[in-house]
């Protein structure tokens, strides 16, 4: 892994996985091996509590990167419905830390404080609250009008789903990949 | 309180006065000098004679209120050490309402927008305790009013209550008048404000304006903003709220015009059907073409012209500001990049292609013999190029096509400014000094004057936005004034840019962009509408202006200089380049934006270039000694104007129709949506870290976290840092959205429904086991037949039950009616300041008040959960009830029922009246069907002992309706759907939306409105963990 850049048919296959461009995957190599210090992998992410690797491979990096494409043009309408499900996807899991197939109420407030915490003026409760809130909105787009004594246990990634209907995901998922690497020239 | 505020303006005047008299002679002096070495052109030159007047006025102005806030802060310091009362409440509640309403206000407000076309609120409102008392002026202006508007209008009356919520009825001929005269539906027409003192409950105020739209208009007496707890007195009416703050200030200069232009605006915001075809723009153009018809016909002269003075110092301002305070940031900062290759790049490419072609043409000889170089071909195509934003906006925001496509042409529109400004100087001077002295060193200094101009601009939008929002930070105490700074100092940027000869109208864009997020925060909320308000206005208004006196200018032979090829090519040659340039330019952005513009698009924004009254007033100003063929560029520019505002701007909806290009949807603000694109960012910037690029959100990123540690600091008050957050705002917002459709839903059944005994409640619902009529029988005669003695039933009925009732219910009504209403109907004299809103005397009894409500609302709330729905099906059955009793009364006059609702009701008056004077304080309830809440207890109770009224066949089809609504909204079978968020709102009861009720009110604990809540915050507690085990 670590000679992508002159292993070719490496690259084509990592191009043919992920939809990257042969100059994005050298520029994100680059930038692996800069993150990693050289190694193989990236250790020590995170202590990471269950559900988190410990350490990622180039190729992991790279199909995360690859959630963030922007869609191509030249797909037809199907393809990006499943391109936009496989985003979701990603995001779903992002919240659902202990993935059960369910956001669940603890799992949303954790998200949502970690949200606001850059707002030190935002307390806690708040930051439940409007946890609470969100969530009851979510209950009420995927549920319907709840029975008093009804119980929504979690969002699933069908209700998911649901939420993110008719909002715009291609604008906001998206990170532009060039093929130079600009961070460095700052450093 | 008078006499703290009194020293304010006087000693701020004179500090002013002061402080001008001695910049003068300097500022005089400077300008002498550059004055005198114009020679040339000159990258920087400093033009005071300018701007002279406009800037001391509003030097003035500014200084003054500086003052104030000094001297105001200094007296409230040495005035609270001296009394060491806990006055300082009032300083801090923000119950300034920025208008003392008078009497009776009348307030037509076609004015607030172009959006707001055909919305016409008439909003008459009398303070006295009777209506009896109100000048007959009033009344009669009040009957006019709904006639011109069917459908929006409503008309608040005042009425003093007595008792329990009977209504004092206007007796006077006047009232009857007014009332009668209401032609609107009866459901929408008349709303009976009773508005006792509260607390402020500011954010209340605006989520009802925002909830109830165009329907709503809001009333409250001029001590305090209102809350739920009117909502929650008997006699409330909780449709009506005061339209506040709507103060009506203006640069002197075109307040005349104003006025004169208000006359014409309305009729066309009136007439939905014409404007929804053609544009207003187009309309007033046409307009001012018949009035400048006019005056040319009496006069000979043409005394009114749009001249450039005026339209750069007093109508285009506004319009830019309100463009710039309005702004979408983000949409705007993300498309930046997209939005200035098009202002830079494509206005100098349409300037020199435009220009070189005519000059080309000119070459051979199509045009004939015209006196005109090359140089004033090109400073001619430099004034046609810029596509013009007030143009744009009159007609985009028509269109309504998506955001991304109005904001790179609107965004085009304001920031081509600098390159026009440029342009038109550089040319101007070039042809000045003549074509053959034209050096390099000149062509460099223009390149070198475009940064400048563009970024001096830039800057000093800046700088005076970091001032703004700077003095903003300390108005606490002067909550009166600050309104005023928003205009002054952004008007301030606009002159002194305009003084430095940098670009204006980047100046004040930025100004208003930079400022928006810590103005917004940091003046109280009345300001804030008032600031919104007048801004709406006067954008408007000078739009409404400029467009007629385009068409006014118009009329005069001596500008008129006809050549036919000049002017067709020039038509021609601008369409063409405007749109190979678009597409030239998409095609490169395209290689590089996320979001491709597709060809629909591309299409659009060709089309969509309108060019407007820019162009005309820079025309105007050409000198006729210098350019040659003035007149003809002059007579150009009008058709070229008038060619894009009328034609373009009426084909371009068909166009975007046809082309099926992306509308923009209005869509209610979602706390997932919110929180779920907070996620996005961060986890956007942190992809961009770690792969290892700058891109929009590295650098948004960066941004904001500067902001948020630097600027807001420095710039918001520390009250506002606290609950500045987005997605606390939207969580406000829904959460308050959610407490009005609850108190909606009360008022609908009748405010005193909450305090009501659960088990009158459930005594009202037996009602609904009745069997229910068959629609078969719907007969003339059979309604003819029955109907006399239902009449009878209905009144004995009511009387009997009442008797039986009464007893044990006028307890429990009393009991609370006393309570909750301390003295509502004492009218306070206020003390008259002109400097301080008298802030509620009656604080303490109105928090107490307010409390009680809270507390006695949840807890009913809770207690009567499953109550709930049948207070709905009691709301319904009580609305039929009352409508079958208007029919019931015509009945015995031998009336046919098909009458109009408004005769009917007037007859049925007299009848009561007749037939039983007792009755006679529940008659009004019957009033135009809006002061149905008053009476609303005895209505009550008629409803549910009168089932030979529900018999009555004629109104089945609403029966229908109220079998449907029997199931209650979550329970329904169908309701599987995916509600929409104002389906929701609407059933605001469902336990589900209540919870969100609670936490609001934790969360608000930060927030200023809520000082006390004592009580309230217990409450949630109780409630939330219902919503926890989710």
């Amino acid at each position: 892994m670590g000679a992508a850049h002159s292993a070719s048919e490496e690259v084509r296959e990592l191009v043919g996985k992920t939809g990257f461009s042969s100059d994005q995957i050298e520029q994100l190599h680059r930038r692996f091996k800069q993150l990693s210090g050289d190694q193989p992998t990236i250790r020590n992410l995170r202590k990471g509590s269950s559900g988190l690797a410990d350490e990622i491979n180039f190729e992991d990096f790279l199909t995360i990167m690859s959630y963030f494409r922007p869609i191509d043009t030249t797909m037809d309408e199907e393809q990006v419905q499943l391109c936009r499900k496989e985003k979701l996807r990603f995001l779903f899991h992002m919240y659902d830390s202990d993935s059960d197939g369910r956001i669940t109420l603890e799992e949303y407030r954790n998200v949502v404080e970690e949200l606001l915490s850059g707002n030190p003026h935002i307390e806690k409760e708040s930051a439940r609250s409007i946890a609470d809130g969100a969530m009851m909105e979510a209950a009420s787009v995927c549920v319907g009008q709840m029975e008093p004594d009804q119980v929504y246990e979690g969002i699933t990634f069908d209700d998911f789903l649901k939420i993110w209907q008719g909002i715009d995901i291609e604008t906001k998922m998206h990170v532009r990949f060039l093929n130079m690497e600009t961070i460095a020239l700052c450093h | 309180m008078s006499g703290r505020g009194a020293p304010g303006p006087r000693c701020g005047l004179l500090l002013a006065l002061l402080l001008a008299l001695g910049a003068l002679p300097r500022v005089r002096g400077v300008e002498e000098q550059s004055g005198g070495a114009s020679q040339g052109f000159q990258v920087v030159s400093f033009k005071w004679h300018h701007v002279k007047d406009p800037y001391i006025i509003a030097l003035w102005i500014l200084v003054a209120s500086l003052a104030k806030i000094g001297i105001s802060s200094l007296a409230l310091a040495a005035w609270s050490g001296a009394h060491s009362v806990p006055h300082w409440a009032f300083w801090d509640t923000g119950v300034n309402l920025s208008t003392k309403v008078s009497s009776v206000c009348l307030l037509r407000t076609p004015l607030l927008g172009a959006k707001d076309a055909g919305r016409f609120l008439p909003v008459i409102y009398w303070t006295d305790q009777d209506i009896a008392q109100a000048p007959p002026s009033a009344a009669s202006t009040c009957a006019q009013a709904p006639q011109s508007a069917p459908s929006h209008a409503f008309v608040c009356i005042q009425v003093g209550t007595r008792g329990r919520g009977r209504v004092a009825l206007p007796e006077s001929e006047n009232a009857k008048t007014a009332t009668r005269q209401l032609q609107t539906p009866v459901s929408k027409t008349a709303a009976v404000g009773f508005v006792p003192k509260t607390p402020p409950v500011a954010d209340l105020g605006q989520a009802y304006r925002k909830a109830l739209g165009n329907n709503a208009f809001l009333v409250c007496e001029a001590s305090g903003a209102t809350g739920p707890v009117e909502a929650e007195a008997p006699a409330a009416v909780p449709r009506a709220i005061l339209l506040n703050g709507v103060s009506v200030t203006g640069p002197p200069a075109s307040c005349s015009s104003h006025a004169l232009c208000a006359i014409g605006s309305p009729s066309f915001h009136l007439s939905h059907k014409v404007t929804s075809v053609v544009p207003e723009s187009a309309l007033l153009i046409v307009l001012g073409l018949v009035l400048g018809g006019i005056v040319w016909a009496a006069d000979h002269i043409a005394s009114f012209t749009l001249t450039p003075t005026v339209f750069f110092f007093y109508l285009l301002p506004p319009i830019v500001l309100d463009a710039g305070y309005f702004m979408p940031n983000r949409l705007f900062f993300g498309n930046l990049g997209t939005i200035l290759l098009y202002a830079v790049v494509g206005t100098v490419w349409n300037a020199a292609t435009t220009g070189l072609s005519l000059y080309g043409v000119f070459l051979s000889g199509l045009m004939g013999d015209l006196k005109v170089g090359l140089l004033d071909f090109l400073l001619f195509g430099s004034l046609i190029a810029a596509v013009d934003p007030v143009a744009v906006l009159a007609v985009f925001e028509e269109v309504h096509v998506n955001e991304v496509l109005f904001i790179i042409v609107f965004g085009e529109s304001l920031l081509n400014d600098a390159v026009t400004v440029v342009l038109y100087n550089v040319f101007e001077s070039f042809v000045t000094l003549g074509g053959d002295k034209v050096t390099g060193v000149d062509c460099v200094k223009g390149i070198v004057s475009f940064f400048v101009v563009s970024l001096g601009g830039t800057l000093v939008g800046v700088v005076f936005a970091f001032l703004l929002s700077l003095v903003t930070r300390f108005t606490k105490h002067v909550r009166i004034i600050e309104p005023g700074f928003v205009f002054v100092i952004s008007y301030l940027s606009y002159l002194t840019s305009e003084m430095l000869s940098l670009s204006a109208i980047l100046a004040i864009t930025f100004c208003g962009i930079c400022c928006q997020k810590y103005v917004k925060a940091n003046i109280s909320e009345q300001s804030a509408t008032t600031v919104r308000y007048t801004m709406k206005m006067l954008a408007s208004g000078a739009e409404t202006i400029i467009f007629m006196f385009l068409g006014i200018s118009a009329v005069n032979p001596r500008i008129w200089k006809w050549n036919t090829a000049f002017v067709l090519l020039t038509l021609v040659f601008i369409s063409v380049y405007r749109a190979i340039g678009v597409v030239l330019q998409t095609w490169v952005l395209n290689r590089y934006r996320m979001v491709q513009l597709e060809i629909i698009d591309q299409v659009v924004m060709s089309y969509g270039g309108l060019r407007g009254a820019v162009a005309f007033a820079l025309v105007v100003l050409l000198d006729e000694q210098k350019v040659k063929e003035r007149n003809l560029f002059v007579s150009t520019t009008i058709i070229v104007v008038f060619f894009t505002v009328v034609f373009q701007g009426l084909t371009i909806k068909p166009l975007v129709q046809w082309l099926k290009v992306k509308r923009s949807q209005h869509r209610e603000p979602k706390l997932n949506e919110k929180l779920h694109g907070r996620a996005f960012d961060h986890i956007l910037s942190a992809i961009e870290d770690i792969s290892g690029q700058i891109g929009h959100n590295y650098l948004r990123d960066k941004w904001s976290n500067f902001d948020r540690k630097f600027l807001s600091k420095i710039l918001m008050r520390r009250s506002a840092q606290k609950s500045r957050d987005r997605i606390l705002n939207v969580f406000h917002e829904l959460n308050l959205k959610d407490a009005i459709s609850y108190v909606a839903e009360g008022e609908r059944r009748g405010s005193l429904a909450f305090i009501r005994s659960p088990s009158t409640d459930n005594m009202v619902n037996v009602d609904f086991s009745t069997p229910r009529p068959s629609t078969v029988e719907a007969s003339v005669s059979y309604l003819l037949r029955e109907n006399v003695s239902a009449v009878c039933l209905d009144m004995q009925s009511l009387e009997q039950r009442r008797r039986s009732i009464r007893d044990t219910e006028d307890m429990a009504t009393h009991h609370t009616l006393q309570q909750y209403l301390y003295k509502p109907r004492q009218e306070y004299k206020h003390l008259y300041s002109r400097h301080e809103l008298t802030p509620n005397e009656d604080e303490k009894q109105d928090k107490e008040i307010f409390h009680r409500t809270m507390r006695k609302r949840l807890e009913s709330f809770k207690s009567a959960k499953l109550g709930i729905n049948q207070n709905k099906k009691a709301a319904k059955l009580y609305k039929r009830e009352r409508a079958q009793k208007r029919r019931n009364s015509s009945i015995p006059n031998g009336k046919l029922p098909m009458e109009s609702p408004v005769h009917n009701f007037t007859i049925k008056e007299k009848d009561l009246e007749l037939s039983d004077p007792e009755e006679a304080p529940d008659y009004g309830a019957e009033m135009g069907g809006g002061i149905e809440f008053l009476a609303n207890v005895t209505q009550d109770t008629t409803a549910t002992d009168s089932p030979s009224g529900i018999d009555n066949p004629v109104f089945s089809p609403d029966e229908d309706l109220s079998a449907l609504s029997r199931v209650p909204p979550w329970l329904s079978p169908g309701e599987t759907v995916v509600p929409s968020q104002r389906a929701r709102v609407q059933i605001p009861c469902s336990p589900g939306n209540f919870h969100r009720l609670a936490p609001f009110r934790l969360s608000s604990k930060s927030v200023d409105s809520f000082l006390q809540a004592d009580a309230p915050e217990e409450q949630p507690r109780t409630t939330l963990p219902e919503s926890t085990h989710m």
